[in-house]
């Protein structure tokens, strides 16, 4: 499966780009699964995406919570608690 | 129900008159006006940042207001958002509601901004004497939007 992945604030300056596409194996195809699959990167992306930050997630624009699945073709953002207002 | 991301500043004596009279059944508007401060946490902010997601951040402030006009009976509702580099005293967001009494304007006012401090994908960044950081979630953000689900 093919995404698109958009990095944001804090996490976009951590990894260091701001949007990638990835070609996923099988067995990744929600939010949680894709974050353990991130965080083997390396050190930035284990200490990002191994559980010890909050990081939200996002599919097409709406928020989401870890076990939510996503297809082909979609869009997954990653960030930390929003800070607006 | 309008909702404006930019980098431009804001116009809030126009923005207040056009939703004023929009509509002669509307007595009532309630606005809020969030500005840059130029101390957080105890040390001085010379510039605040504003970064977004494009798409999904005005998606999200749609949700609110619909959220906000399914609560209470509000004829109009406005969001604007800035962001960008800000300094202090700079307007960042204006939220306005119009309505025929003042609870539900006062109420739904309120509830949009405790959902955008919470929902909204707003991140800011500041600049002070030590260097930039980025500013931490709060937990009372967090407590202000959850008491609008027991009522």
């Amino acid at each position: 499966m093919n995404i698109k992945v958009l990095y944001f604030a804090r996490i976009k300056e951590s990894v260091n780009y701001s949007t990638e596409d990835i070609v996923l194996p099988a067995d990744v195809s929600n939010i949680n699964t894709l974050k353990s699959y991130l965080a083997k990167r390396g050190e930035v992306w284990a200490d990002l995406f191994s559980g010890k930050q909050t990081v939200r997630a996002a599919i097409n624009h709406e928020l989401v919570d870890d076990m939510m699945a996503f297809n082909d073709g979609d869009e997954v953002a990653f960030f930390p608690p929003v800070t607006g207002g | 129900m309008t909702v404006r991301v930019q980098t431009e500043d804001f116009d809030v004596a126009a923005e207040l008159l056009a939703m004023r009279t929009a509509s002669a059944d509307i007595g009532a508007v309630v606005s809020f006006i969030g500005q840059v401060r130029d101390i957080n946490d105890g040390d001085v902010v010379s510039t605040l940042t504003l970064e977004h997601y494009p798409g999904m951040t005005e998606r999200a402030l749609e949700q609110i207001e619909q959220g906000a006009k399914s609560r209470w009976n509000i004829n109009e509702s406005l969001i604007i958002h800035r962001v960008g580099m800000l300094h202090p005293l700079d307007q960042i967001v204006l939220v306005a509601v119009a309505s025929a009494h003042r609870g539900e304007a006062f109420k739904a006012c309120e509830f949009i901004m405790d959902y955008l401090k919470t929902q909204a994908p707003f991140w800011k960044k500041e600049s002070t004497p030590d260097g930039e950081r980025w500013v931490e979630a709060k937990i009372s953000d967090d407590e202000a939007q959850s008491r609008w689900k027991q009522s």
